[in-house]
């Protein structure tokens, strides 16, 4: 066979599957040498089994053995996804990317590892994560950092940043990440990938480890829009489990998702899309806003109407989450207590404080103390009122400032991320400027709305990302509009462009990210 | 300007029970009042008349059929007991001498 299999899309991978060219083995396997043969220099991955993965193809090719009729098999059948460190499936490890769940093994399955697993999907182990989903750029990991493919010196983003550079870097077509204040778009943004932030409520969070309960949603990575919607088909829905998972149907997204470019940009015409002027931000690279102007350019060209719009309340967006997010971090971390499960350390004479005190101190990283000790004082006497009911009420200024603008546009387009890939260790030194890297999406979160991120160009020769943001449920209209994007820019020369170090990814003296990650950390640490 | 002390630190960390060496007390002395200094923007807004928001989809009441329905299996959850008496977890002493 001389087609390289990891390169397809998904769906180019089921249709492949569904017509023999290649079984899912052969498809598994692929992925599983490409993994074998660069991942030491990307390190996007916690663990994998082959033997998992090679199980679950075995499976899928006999389903499609077995099948007289085809096209009733689930679209995901076969087709390798990778999920990040913070969802359960049943008999496996999973950390969150945190010291203190070494050793966990998953008594159950989440809610989307089951819907997965019935739909067939090749589920090969997890990806790497910053700390507890805190964090920009993967290297709040406890077990390293994860190297961007376009430049090996420089973070993926994060938090799902080994979901964002596995895709980016062949390792699967497809990808889950969780997205608290922009944890999937902005690594989507900055590995040149497109992510989803679905509508809160859209997909349960049974069985992922929690963050910020009234902020976390779950969403697919892939190379093209209509590979992410397939994926959102996948997970979507009601479960009883999460009582916030929401009772609206969910449309099928490939339907009014064209193949053909003419088709799929038709939509854009009249239509009336938002640019919200406090989302060109201070601190944003020139670099980065000309590539965002030149896409808003485009969608004007092939006939979007495009509106300023005011989201007033966006420069306290990042006050307000830096409340709240802390605040219900600090209440879901308070069960890592060392009793149940997970790293523990028993003091000798039984003062059971102690125990916590020890357990803790030494189970959680830097990044995530820092947010329980922000939390528990916003959330402590005397404070309630000052911070989080008063960043519950801001909460509600943005939310409004969204539902204004929508009163006027179909969907807002913005950019994801003020900036490009940055280098290893350019924002350890200070946790606000880290914070900065979300300036653009953690309103999103507030006010509980879709957002996908689409590439959209290069800047320094490193991937941007065009943000869309949709009204509740409005996924369907993003990926038109994200479809759309593509097909009116597919003859543009950086769609056609690999990211730039997968050929060094491929060398076995390249160096892995984790020593990469280690050595400036060190250096940082001696010039204080 | 925050002005979080050093003992408002412990306290923050003591209610958070976690274990912090002088060194982490020290560093996050300096970035906790680093972070809440950016609190301070949200004093400038009028919220007074604001109603909070806790969740965003309005959504009430949610219920399930009240059915029985197997749970987890009790060996393996117990077996991710970091210590196990039997079919119970072994948690600190909370009462006697040690208890406060």
């Amino acid at each position: 066979m001389t087609t390289d299999l990891t390169r397809l899309t998904a769906r180019a991978m089921a249709a492949g599957l569904r017509a023999r060219d290649f079984s899912a083995v052969e498809l598994t396997t692929a992925h599983l040498d490409r993994m074998d043969r660069t991942d030491h220099a990307l390190h996007a991955w916690v663990w994998w089994d082959r033997d998992l993965a090679l199980g679950h193809a075995r499976e899928a090719d006999e389903r499609f053995a077995r099948a007289s009729d085809k096209s009733t098999l689930p679209a995901l059948l076969g087709i390798p996804v990778a999920l990040k460190d913070l969802v359960l499936t049943r008999g496996d490890a999973a950390t969150a990317g945190s010291a203190i769940l070494k050793g966990y093994v998953s008594p159950y399955d989440a809610h989307i590892s089951e819907k997965l697993k019935q739909a067939g999907a090749v589920l090969p182990g997890k990806t790497n994560m910053d700390e507890f989903a805190m964090g920009s750029s993967t290297e709040y990991s406890s077990y390293g950092s994860t190297a961007n493919p376009w430049d090996l010196e420089r973070v993926p983003g994060g938090s799902s940043g080994g979901s964002a550079a596995a895709v980016a870097a062949f390792h699967a077509p497809l990808s889950i990440g969780t997205d608290t204040g922009g944890s999937i778009r902005q690594p989507a943004a900055l590995t040149g990938t497109v992510g989803l932030k679905p509508t809160y409520g859209r997909v349960s969070r049974y069985g992922i480890v929690a963050f910020a309960s009234s902020l976390d949603q779950i969403g697919p990575f892939a190379r093209d829009v209509r590979d992410a919607a397939v994926l959102l088909q996948a997970i979507a829905g009601r479960d009883e489990r999460d009582s916030t998972s929401a009772p609206i149907a969910v449309p099928d997204y490939l339907s009014t998702l064209p193949d053909s470019d003419d088709e799929a940009a038709a939509p854009l015409r009249g239509m009336r899309l938002g640019l919200p002027r406090q989302y060109f931000v201070e601190g944003m690279e020139p670099g980065v806003e000309a590539v965002i102007r030149e896409a808003v350019a485009a969608l004007a060209a092939a006939g979007a109407e495009i509106v300023d719009i005011d989201l007033p309340h966006t420069d306290y967006g990042l006050a307000t989450y830096y409340i709240v997010a802390p605040a219900e971090a600090s209440a879901n971390l308070a069960r890592y207590d060392g009793v149940r499960y997970g790293h523990s350390i028993r003091e000798p004479g039984g003062d059971f404080i102690a125990d916590y005190l020890a357990t803790r101190g030494s189970g959680f990283g830097a990044e995530v103390k820092r947010r329980i000790m922000l939390g528990t004082y916003a959330l402590s006497a005397g404070y309630y009122d000052a911070y989080y009911l008063k960043a519950q009420k801001v909460r509600t200024l943005i939310k409004t400032d969204f539902d204004r603008a929508f009163e006027q546009v179909d969907a807002l387009v913005a950019p994801t991320s003020p900036t490009v890939a940055f280098k290893f260790g350019a924002r350890l030194q200070d946790p606000v400027a880290m914070y900065l890297s979300d300036a653009c999406t953690l309103p999103v979160n507030m006010a509980g709305l879709p957002g996908l991120s689409v590439p959209c160009g290069l800047s320094d020769g490193l991937p941007v990302g065009l943000q869309l943001i949709g009204g509740p449920w409005d996924e369907q209209k993003l990926f038109e509009l994200g479809r759309a994007y593509e097909a009116i820019t597919r003859d543009d020369g950086w769609r056609s462009l690999d990211p730039r170090d997968l050929p060094a990814l491929e060398d076995p003296s390249t160096p892995s990210p984790v020593e990469r990650a280690a050595a400036v950390r060190s250096a940082q640490a001696a010039t204080g | 300007m925050a002005n979080l002390s050093r003992s408002d630190v412990e306290h923050v960390a003591h209610l958070a029970r976690l274990g912090l060496s002088d060194e982490e007390l020290a560093r996050l002395e300096g970035q906790l009042n680093h972070i809440v200094d950016q609190y301070a923007a949200l004093v400038e807004l009028d919220t007074e008349h604001i109603p909070p928001t806790a969740q965003t989809i309005e959504l009430e009441n949610i219920l399930r059929d009240d059915v029985v329905r197997p749970g987890l299996k009790r060996d393996e959850i117990l077996a991710l007991a970091p210590q196990r008496a039997g079919d119970y977890f072994v948690v600190p002493p909370i009462l006697g001498e040690h208890g406060n």
